[in-house]
């Protein structure tokens, strides 16, 4: 157990998650009898305030405060000790203020969203929890926190995914999430497991104090013949719960289906929070990752691809929450990509700007879909500028910001990123990457641009029928739309020019040692010594104008042209709007196989086999028949048994003789 | 004789054990009116429940020895004794027992309404031997605890139970019945060679020779085995459970299940170490068939208890995975996950009951879109659901990672016949993540979830604070458990350190003494 060493006030970080959960519970049990006004503005102050403390700290840290220490030992037995602590670091702090930030603009918005919604309460009660184990799980100390909170907000996701549980789609999709992440979580937990075999410990500084030497000792253990070192084993396990909660290839398929639940959590959890929980667990582990260049090979593999994949999905996706979605997942394979090319911080950098204008879409898009009465498909909408100015202005702001146009956030982190995927010299790996990651910036600036013409611009194909209820939202939902447009303009500014992030000569700039680069990999640091042509420097941007140009010659008027494209490669677009079949992928290659083997374990194995083969025609029918002959004996009949009798004397006289 | 370790000196045990009866007897001859039988058998439960409270209080933790001892001679002629003690393996079962009993006595306050007298009589006299059971240290008395648990459980299912409950009782039975007469002859075995010994203490310390504790071994394995259960001797769990009623349900889930894995801890580990480490392979090997294939099962039953049922054979999986390790963290993860396993599995199984008695069906599909009638029911059965997912925060995600940790880092002795490395047995059982979550889940959804489109589902009410009554400390209980095992971890750990102490030394080296020394014996004359 390490020192508590702390310039922080315990009792303040405490607060953090301790609000929320308050509120939780508060609202959870008590808000069937209370106010609907009364429970949104229990959770919505806690969170408020959850928030307000966050920005504190994350001002002190800034400053060079910092906290570790633990509360209580949860467990112990043997060697195995856990304890229930936290570590407050700079990477802490941001993803705090990230987190609590969104989490209290989507609690505001959703006093307008979930107005009059029979499970009012619960929603608050769900969304308030939800919060405090994100929190728990980026403040823990050790693994076992981080997997709790990691588990929790895996439980909230499916609660809040299933929150309409009258709708199959929507217990469908949540039953799909929670099993799709518990494959992740299964290579988590072994991760976990072989940290604690390995290590003694689960003790983030002392399983980091202790790698070094670790990986000096050289550890190794096969897999199927397979020789592999321990820290890359652990690693890679890891790195498998991570592609579960971050919804990358090929785990994504849950990602795109949550979007059944209420858009308000589609923006907190499965756009700026939760589903970030992977990338924030490969940079905080990095003190691992780093000595595994098989494991950084892996994330660098799965990122792009995932980047890649998710993008060509989303060019042709008519739901525009589908959109939003599938940019998610391409913009977190950005940031796997990012921490696997050693650019911790570029990854971290891009978490927290995307958190702020994908968020901002999803809730712009949930005001769309709150005007035009719960119609999702795009090609239902148009024009829709004139009657939700607010709304049309901040998602503009954040179409900007993802599809990488400067000065808006997404801009400066993006193209961190695909700078140090460039210089990063990794073979094909780093080869590989850097051609997803620019064909996917033409890609997103396109499919941004064309949901957002579609919405806002083109001919006007809104159902006459929901024409008078056309209106923007009221103000409780376009405040908290004008609070992100802020970060969605602004925080990458804030991010370069304050927090001074992409510096390579501090290491990690604002980040300082909560993120650990071996000098050798610092993509960073070679981007600032060596010299690059000005074409490879700005060609992220060209592309992002490029893919916007098309949009709009496309979709900014009524145009015959995508049909018509469409029409040219039926295959490529049916492969694409059907999202690359994964899901009838895995519907024949696991759901059906593992119904039928369990069907067959039970009836041939279980009933035919074992109860009618062994027990009724093996046991019974043999102790049946076998009572049945000896029945017969029973014949009544005095001298038969005397017979017996005798010779049952003299059968144990003889035994007891030859006995001795 | 030895002096008894008895800090309250007095016979606490006894007590817990003869109340219950004591309280049949006189519900049996007093009282007549079924609301009178209720509200008595009720008292008896909670009183032997504060009865047995003291052992938790006075437990010294600091020891192995076990606490609380009675000695009496009870059949002179064979050196039977009435014998009981408990140490901190055994005394979290007393406690646990005593619990679910007043919870089924509560449960069964209006479903049950034929022979109201007799069901809460069956269960008290269950109580009894099951609370015997935990404490004898005596084999025979053991022995009669354990055969005599059968009856009143028989005629709880066989009274009471479902449509197909004589095909069920039979089953259970002649499973149990066949089973506990090979220990019987183990034990008859064990008599005769420790030369006319019943003492549990004294098998501990007895070398058997390999040979005997490969043969011992074997008739344990069958009459444990069968209680667990262990693949492929659980069939008769599924049937049990379907025709049981409710409060039936609970305790076979809750208590009985148990004692097969206890019987592992208390008899097979100490008694025969090296028959028990030559079958870890076998062991694991029906574990992880418990584990995995069972789930599979699980997942595809169509009728609620069955499905429980099934869960439960692949949750005992875990249990016995972590006896094998000889390991303090995975022995005491066995355990803590027998008692979250009697909380988890019994409310579970409350749960159908309380949706059986509105709806008297357990087929799946007959429900769906109960949480739109049923709201504070939908929270009960959702948290319990999570909580056999075992995820963190529940009592049943402390045993099953202690169980996994244990595995990936069993001792040397659990190796010594492995044909390969346990890391890939604990990756193999960690798959109980994804199945779990599969068959569980699945389950709620389409029970809970949906829109309200059949008739019956329509008409359901809530509960109501009876039934809430019982799932509260169940609730309580797993949520305080999961947060905060250390209290129970507390009291195994010295238990469980001497358990793997005795588990991990071999006793041939004695036992090959002990054979030299009568062939010098034999040569002498």
């Amino acid at each position: 157990m390490g020192e508590t060493i702390t310039t922080l006030n315990t009792f303040e970080l405490l607060a953090i998650p301790a609000l929320p959960l308050l509120a939780a519970l508060l609202a959870g049990f008590f808000g069937w009898f209370l106010k609907e006004k009364v429970t949104h503005c229990i959770t919505s102050g806690a969170v408020i305030a959850a928030a307000i403390l966050s920005v504190d700290v994350f001002v002190q840290v800034f400053n060079g405060a910092s906290f570790y220490g633990n509360f209580w030992t949860w467990m112990a037995s043997e060697h195995f000790i856990v304890a229930v602590g936290m570590m407050i670091d700079p990477l802490t702090v941001a993803m705090m203020v990230t987190v609590t930030v969104v989490s209290a603009c989507v609690h505001l918005y959703t006093i307008g969203y979930m107005h009059g919604d029979p499970g009012y309460s619960r929603f608050f009660a769900y969304i308030s929890a939800f919060t405090f184990s994100m929190l728990v799980l980026v403040m823990g100390n050790n693994f076992f926190t981080l997997f709790f909170g990691w588990e929790a907000v895996g439980l909230f996701s499916y609660l809040l995914i299933g929150f309409w549980f009258k709708r199959e789609a929507a217990n469908y999709a949540a039953l799909k999430a929670f099993i799709v992440n518990r494959v992740g979580d299964f290579g988590f937990l072994i991760g976990v497991l072989a940290v604690w075999y390995y290590f003694g410990t689960v003790d983030y500084h002392e399983v980091f104090a202790a790698t070094v030497g670790f990986v000096t000792e050289g550890h190794t253990l096969s897999f199927l013949g397979w020789e592999m070192d321990a820290i890359t084993f652990i690693c890679l396990a890891l790195f498998v719960g991570a592609i579960g909660k971050s919804g990358q290839v090929p785990l994504h398929v849950w990602l795109p289906d949550s979007m059944e639940g209420p858009t308000p959590i589609s923006a907190l959890i499965h756009a700026a929070t939760m589903v970030t929980a992977g990338v924030f667990m490969v940079a905080r582990l990095s003190p691992m990752f780093e000595f595994s260049e098989t494991a950084l090979a892996a994330v660098i593999i799965v990122g792009a691809i995932t980047a890649w994949m998710c993008a060509t999905i989303g060019l042709v996706q008519n739901d525009i929450k589908r959109v939003i979605a599938y940019s998610t997942c391409s913009q977190l394979g950005y940031m796997f990509v990012a921490c696997g090319v050693s650019a911790y911080s570029a990854g971290i950098f891009h978490l927290m700007t995307h958190a702020y204008f994908k968020s901002l879409l999803f809730l712009a898009a949930g005001s769309v879909i709150h005007a035009v009465l719960a119609n999702q498909d795009i090609r239902k909408m148009g024009q829709l500028r004139k009657y939700m100015p607010i709304t049309y202005i901040t998602m503009f702001i954040a179409a900007l910001a993802l599809s990488g146009i400067p000065p808006f956030a997404g801009f400066w982190s993006k193209d961190l990123i695909i700078e140090a995927t460039m210089v990063r010299d990794m073979g094909w790996v780093s080869e590989l990457a850097y051609w997803a990651l620019l064909s996917g910036v033409f890609m997103t600036a396109f499919y941004t641009f064309r949901m957002f013409f579609l919405t806002f611009h083109n001919t006007d194909r809104v159902d006459p029928k929901i024409k008078p209820h056309l209106h923007e939202s009221p103000k409780v939902m376009t405040i908290p739309l004008m609070i992100l447009a802020v970060g969605a303009f602004g925080s990458g500014l804030w991010g370069v020019y304050v927090l001074d992030i992409a510096n390579p000569e501090v290491i990690n700039g604002f980040f300082r040692d909560s993120l650990f680069v071996l000098d050798a990999h610092n993509p960073l640091l070679k981007l600032e010594l060596e010299e690059h042509h000005p074409f490879f420097m700005t060609l992220p941007f060209w592309l992002a104008i490029a893919g916007i140009s098309l949009a709009y010659g496309f979709y900014f008027k009524e145009s015959a042209m995508p049909a018509k494209l469409a029409a040219t490669f039926p295959r490529l677009h049916d492969f694409l709007l059907n999202k690359w079949y994964w899901d009838e992928l895995y519907e024949k290659i696991f759901i059906r196989p593992t119904q039928c083997l369990g069907q067959m374990l039970w009836q041939k194995a279980d009933l035919a086999m074992i109860d009618k083969g062994i027990v009724h025609g093996g046991i019974i029918d043999s102790v049946a028949s076998g009572a049945a002959k000896l029945r017969r004996m029973q014949t009544g009949m005095v001298y038969h048994y005397a017979y017996g009798m005798v010779i049952g004397v003299f059968g144990l006289l003889t035994w007891l003789l030859l006995k001795g | 004789m030895e002096s008894l370790y008895n800090v309250l000196g007095f016979p606490i045990l006894s007590l817990s054990i003869f109340l219950p009866t004591a309280g049949a007897l006189f519900i049996w001859m007093f009282l007549k009116d079924d609301m009178a039988v209720r509200w008595a058998a009720l008292a008896v439960s909670v009183a032997t429940f504060i009865v047995t409270l003291p052992l938790l209080l006075f437990f010294d933790a600091t020891t192995a020895h076990m606490q609380f001892e009675e000695l009496h001679p009870w059949i002179k002629a064979f050196n039977i004794n009435y014998a009981l003690g408990v140490d901190g393996i055994s005394m979290p079962f007393v406690v646990l027992t005593s619990l679910l009993t007043v919870i089924c006595i509560v449960s069964a306050w209006t479903c049950i309404q034929t022979r109201v007298k007799e069901y809460m009589l069956a269960f008290l006299i269950l109580e009894t031997t099951l609370i015997g059971v935990f404490c004898a240290l005596d084999v025979v008395l053991f022995y009669f605890c354990w055969e005599a648990m059968l009856i009143p459980m028989y005629l709880i299912i066989g009274v009471w139970g479902g449509k197909n409950r004589v095909y069920a009782t039979l089953k259970f039975f002649l499973y149990t019945l066949g089973g506990s007469v090979l220990m019987l002859i183990a034990i008859m075995a064990m008599y005769f060679k420790t030369g006319g010994s019943f003492s549990v203490l004294a098998y501990m310390d007895y070398p058997f020779n390999f040979d005997w504790q490969f043969w011992i071994f074997l008739a344990f394995f069958i009459a444990f085995a069968v209680k667990v259960p262990m693949w492929p001797f659980h069939t008769w769990l599924p049937d049990a459970h379907t025709e049981a009623p409710t409060a039936g349900s609970v305790i076979l889930a809750g208590i009985l299940l148990k004692m097969g894995a206890y019987g592992f801890l208390r008899f097979s580990l100490p008694m025969l170490p090296d028959a028990s480490q030559y079958f870890v392979p076998f062991m694991v090997f029906l574990s992880l068939i418990a584990i995995v294939y069972v789930s599979l099962v699980a997942m595809m039953q169509t009728d609620l208890k069955r499905l429980i049922a099934y869960s439960s054979i692949a949750h005992m999986g875990f249990v016995t995975l972590g006896t094998f390790m000889f390991t303090e963290i995975a022995l005491e993860g066995a355990v803590f996950g027998m008692i979250s396993h009697g909380f988890v599995a019994a409310a579970l199984f409350l749960c159908v009951g309380v949706l059986y008695d509105r709806m008297h069906t357990r087929e799946i599909s007959a429900y769906g879109g109960v949480a739109n009638v049923m709201p504070v029911f939908a929270v009960v059965m959702m948290f319990f659901a999570m909580a056999n997912v075992a995820l963190p925060g529940a009592s049943s995600f402390v045993a099953e990672i202690m169980v996994l940790l244990g595995t990936f880092n069993p001792s040397s002795e659990a190796m010594l016949y492995m044909p390969f490395s346990m890391k890939w047995v604990a990756i193999l059982a960690a798959t109980s993540v994804i199945l779990s979550a599969c068959y569980t889940l699945w389950m709620v959804k389409r029970v809970l979830m949906g829109d309200l489109v059949k008739d019956e589902v329509k008409t359901l009410s809530d509960m109501n604070l009876r039934e809430f009554s019982f799932f509260a400390p169940l609730i309580v209980l797993v949520i305080w458990l999961g947060l905060y095992p250390a209290p129970v971890l507390d009291l195994l750990h010295v238990s469980v350190a001497h358990l793997v102490d005795q588990a991990t030394s071999s006793k041939l080296a004695d036992a090959a003494l002990i054979a030299q020394g009568a062939a010098a014996h034999l040569t002498g004359h």
